[in-house]
C-alpha cells in the first residue's frame, strides 16, 4: 500500500481463523487502519491478495464484498432512524421490507436498543451509537466483520462494558470479528489472537498470553504492557539459563531465549518483582506512586538503573518508604532478554 | 487556606436588557430598507396612475383589474380574464425553472469537484468561480449579446473551421436568455451545495459502499439527502432572482421572450410608464415567490418532525 512515496504497508501477510476474534494493534500511523480498510476495500493494495474463504477479493469493490465494519465514529446516517440505518445493509442486497424490518428489529434487540428504533440517531449517547453501529454491521450478516477503534470515542465505564458485550456477541454470533485499537489493554481482554504492528510491519502474531510473556522483540516488550527495559551485557549461556551484568555491576540469571553473548535488552515486568524475599538485586526506594489497586514503587539499582515495581495495595505491610533500602526478588517469568 | 470556594448556586448575570437595545440599528436597517420599501410598493399598487409617470393619490383597484381582467379594446365588452400577463408570468416561471435545473446540472458537479480537492486549492477554485462577477452584470450580458450574435467571434469561429453553412441564430431566442440567466446566477448555486458537500462526511459513503450500496444508490439515498439543505438553499437563490430578471431577457432575448423583470422595468420608464401597475405586477410577482418559499418551509418542517 503506498501513499505517494511513503509505503503504509510492507509484506504483510497472515492468516486469520474461522469465527476468530483477531485484534490488529499498534500505535497510530503503524498501518493497522490501512490493513483494516485494504480489507474493506476503500483502500487499494499495490500488489498481494486478500483472500476470503479461498476466493480473491482483492480488486472487488467494497460493495460486493461480504464484510462489513463498525467505523471509528460510527458513520451513522443522520437523515434515517435507528431502525432504517440498521436495515440499510438488508435493503441493499435486496430483502424485502418486511423481512429486513424483523431482521433489524432482532439485532436492536441482541444490542439492547429495541425501545430506540424509531429514534435519529442524533437523541442517542455515545454507547447507543456505537451499538447501532454495531447492529447495522451485522445485520446483513458478513462473513468477517471489522471493528476500526469502536471503543476509542467512549469513556472508560463504557469501554469495559462494552469490551466484554463485543466479546460475547461475537462468540454468540460466530462471526470473524477483526478489531483495530492501540489500546493494549483492549487487545488482551478481547482477543483470541493479537497481531502487533508497528511501521508497516506486524512484528509478532499470537495468543494474549504468547505476546504478553514472550513478546519477539524490543518493540513489543515496551508497546504491550509495562516493563522496565534495560541496556545489560550477556556474560554467559548455561542450558537454557544466561548469566548477564547490569549496569551497576550486578550479576542476576534469566531465561536463555533469544540470548546472545554481548550486550542486549533485558526487560522486567514491573508486577512480577517483589519486595523483600531472597533478593536477586538490591536497590534504594525513590518515590512511590499510588495508583489505587496498585502501588508502583520507583527504586534505582545499585549502579544506576532505575527500575519499576508494581506490588497489589491489598498485599502491602510494610510499607517502605521513599530512601529505603529493599531488595528485590524476580518471580518466575519476570525477565526476559530481547532482539531489538 | 489559599481559595475557599462557598456556592449556593450560579447563575449567569441578565444581557437580555442590553443585547435588545444593541440590536436597535439592525431593526431600523431592517426597517428603512426593508419593510419601508415593500410597504411603500404595496400602496402604490392601490393608487391612480398620473399622465407623466408617477401617481395621484386616489384609492383605486385599477392597477389589478388591469392585469387580471380585459374589457376588449375599448373597455366596452364583458369582463374576461386577461391572459398577456398571466401568460407573460408563466413564460418567466418556466425560464426560471429551466434556468435553475440548469444551474443545478452544471452547479453540483462544481460544486463536488471543489469541495473535494484538497482544502489549499479549494479557495483558488472558488476565487476563480467568482472572478467574472467582479464584472457589472450589465456589462457581462451585453458582452454575451456580442459573442453569441450571427457575425460575432462564436459563428465567425464555426464558420471559419467549417462546421456550421450559416450563423446560428442564437440571439433573440430562448436559448440565449436561457444562457444569459445561466451564466448570471451559477455562482449561487455552486456556493452553497459547496458549503453542505464540504460539511458532507465522506465516511457515510464508505458505509453506504460497506452495506453493499452501488454508486448512484449511495448518491441518491445517502449524499442527496444529506445535502439537500445547500441544493435547496441554491435553486432559491437562482430561481428568485431569476424569475425577476430584466438584463437578460431584455437584452439577449427579443420580444418574444418578454418577462416579468422587463414588465415591471418598462412601467417605471419615462412618460410611457404606469407606476400602480408596476408595483401591482411586482406585488404578484412576490406573492408568488413567497407562496413557493412557504410551501417549502412547512415541508421541511413537516420533515424535521421524527
Amino acid at each position: 500500500m503506498d501513499y505517494g512515496t511513503v509505503t503504509a504497508l510492507h509484506d504483510v501477510s497472515f492468516e486469520i481463523k474461522d469465527n476468530e476474534f483477531f485484534t490488529l494493534l499498534g500505535p497510530s500511523g503503524c498501518g493497522k487502519t490501512t490493513l483494516l480498510r485494504l480489507i474493506a476495500g476503500f483502500e487499494e493494495a499495490t500488489a498481494g491478495e486478500i483472500r476470503l474463504f479461498g476466493e480473491d477479493i482483492a480488486r472487488l469493490d467494497p460493495n460486493h464484498r461480504p464484510v462489513n465494519t463498525v467505523f471509528q465514529h460510527y458513520a451513522l446516517f443522520p437523515h434515517m432512524s435507528v431502525i432504517d440505518n440498521v436495515a440499510f445493509g438488508l435493503k441493499m442486497k435486496g430483502v424485502d421490507l418486511a423481512t429486513r424490518r424483523a431482521r433489524a428489529g432482532q439485532m436492536l434487540e441482541m444490542v439492547h436498543l429495541s425501545s430506540f428504533s424509531d429514534r435519529m440517531h442524533t437523541q442517542l449517547s455515545g454507547g447507543q451509537q456505537q451499538r447501532v453501529a454495531l447492529a447495522r454491521a451485522l445485520a446483513p450478516q458478513p462473513k468477517v466483520l471489522l471493528l476500526d477503534e469502536p471503543l476509542s470515542a467512549l469513556d472508560l465505564k463504557l469501554r469495559q462494558a462494552m469490551r466484554v458485550e463485543l466479546k460475547s456477541l461475537q462468540e454468540q454470533t460466530g462471526i470473524t470479528f477483526i478489531f483495530v485499537t492501540h489500546d493494549q489493554e483492549e487487545a488482551l481482554t478481547m482477543s483470541d489472537r493479537i497481531a502487533v504492528m508497528s511501521a508497516g510491519r506486524v512484528q509478532q502474531i499470537g495468543t494474549a498470553k504468547e505476546i504478553y510473556e514472550a513478546p519477539i522483540n524490543h518493540f513489543v516488550a515496551d508497546f504491550i504492557g509495562e516493563t522496565n527495559i534495560i541496556q545489560v551485557n550477556v556474560l554467559s549461556i548455561m542450558g537454557d539459563q544466561a548469566l548477564v551484568q547490569l549496569p551497576g555491576g550486578q550479576q542476576i540469571s534469566c531465561p536463555a531465549a533469544a540470548a546472545k553473548i554481548g550486550p542486549q535488552h533485558l526487560s522486567i515486568r514491573p508486577e512480577r518483582v517483589s519486595l523483600g524475599g531472597i533478593g536477586h538485586l538490591s536497590g534504594t526506594v525513590e518515590r512511590l506512586v499510588y495508583l489505587g489497586t496498585d502501588l508502583l514503587v520507583l527504586t534505582q539499582l545499585e549502579g544506576g538503573a532505575a527500575l519499576q515495581v508494581r506490588v497489589q495495595n491489598a498485599r502491602l505491610t510494610g510499607l517502605p518508604k521513599p530512601g529505603d533500602s529493599v531488595t528485590l526478588t524476580l518471580e518466575e517469568g519476570a525477565s526476559r532478554l530481547l532482539v531489538d | 487556606m489559599a481559595l475557599l470556594i462557598k456556592s449556593t448556586g450560579a447563575q449567569s448575570n441578565g444581557y437580555r436588557g442590553i443585547i435588545g437595545r444593541l440590536l436597535a440599528p439592525t431593526w431600523l436597517v431592517i426597517g428603512i430598507f426593508l419593510l419601508f420599501p415593500v410597504l411603500l410598493m404595496a400602496v402604490y399598487s392601490f393608487l391612480t396612475k398620473e399622465f407623466r409617470g408617477g401617481v395621484e393619490w386616489d384609492f383605486t383597484l385599477a392597477a389589478y383589474d388591469q392585469f387580471f381582467v380585459t374589457r376588449g379594446l375599448f373597455g366596452d365588452e364583458p369582463a374576461q380574464i386577461e391572459w398577456t400577463y398571466i401568460g407573460i408570468f408563466w413564460r418567466s416561471i418556466w425560464q426560471a425553472a429551466l434556468a435553475t435545473i440548469t444551474c443545478l446540472v452544471i452547479g453540483f458537479p462544481t460544486a463536488w469537484f471543489i469541495a473535494t480537492q484538497a482544502p489549499r486549492s479549494r479557495g483558488v477554485w472558488l476565487f476563480l468561480i467568482t472572478i467574472p462577477y467582479w464584472v457589472n452584470l450589465l456589462i457581462r450580458t451585453v458582452s454575451l449579446k456580442f459573442l453569441i450574435r450571427d457575425n460575432g467571434p462564436l459563428n465567425e469561429f464555426l464558420l471559419g473551421i467549417g462546421l456550421i453553412d450559416s450563423p446560428l441564430p442564437l440571439i433573440n431566442t430562448n436559448l440565449a436568455v436561457q444562457l444569459g440567466l445561466f451564466y448570471s446566477y451559477l455562482p449561487f448555486m455552486v456556493l452553497p451545495i459547496y458549503a453542505s458537500v464540504e460539511r458532507y462526511n465522506f465516511a457515510y459513503s464508505e458505509a453506504a459502499a460497506d452495506l453493499y450500496a452501488n454508486r448512484w444508490t449511495t448518491l441518491r439515498e445517502i449524499v442527496l439527502p444529506i445535502v439537500k439543505p445547500g441544493i435547496i438553499a441554491g435553486c432559491i437563490l437562482v430561481f428568485v432572482p431569476s424569475l425577476g430578471a430584466f438584463l437578460s431577457p431584455d437584452l439577449l432575448g427579443g420580444a418574444k421572450t418578454f418577462m416579468i423583470g422587463s414588465l415591471i422595468d418598462e412601467q417605471f420608464k419615462g412618460s410611457q410608464g404606469n407606476w400602480p401597475f408596476g408595483a401591482a405586477s411586482a406585488m404578484i410577482l412576490m406573492s408568488l415567490v413567497l407562496i413557493v418559499l412557504m410551501f417549502y418551509a412547512r415541508a421541511a418542517a413537516r420533515e424535521d418532525q421524527p
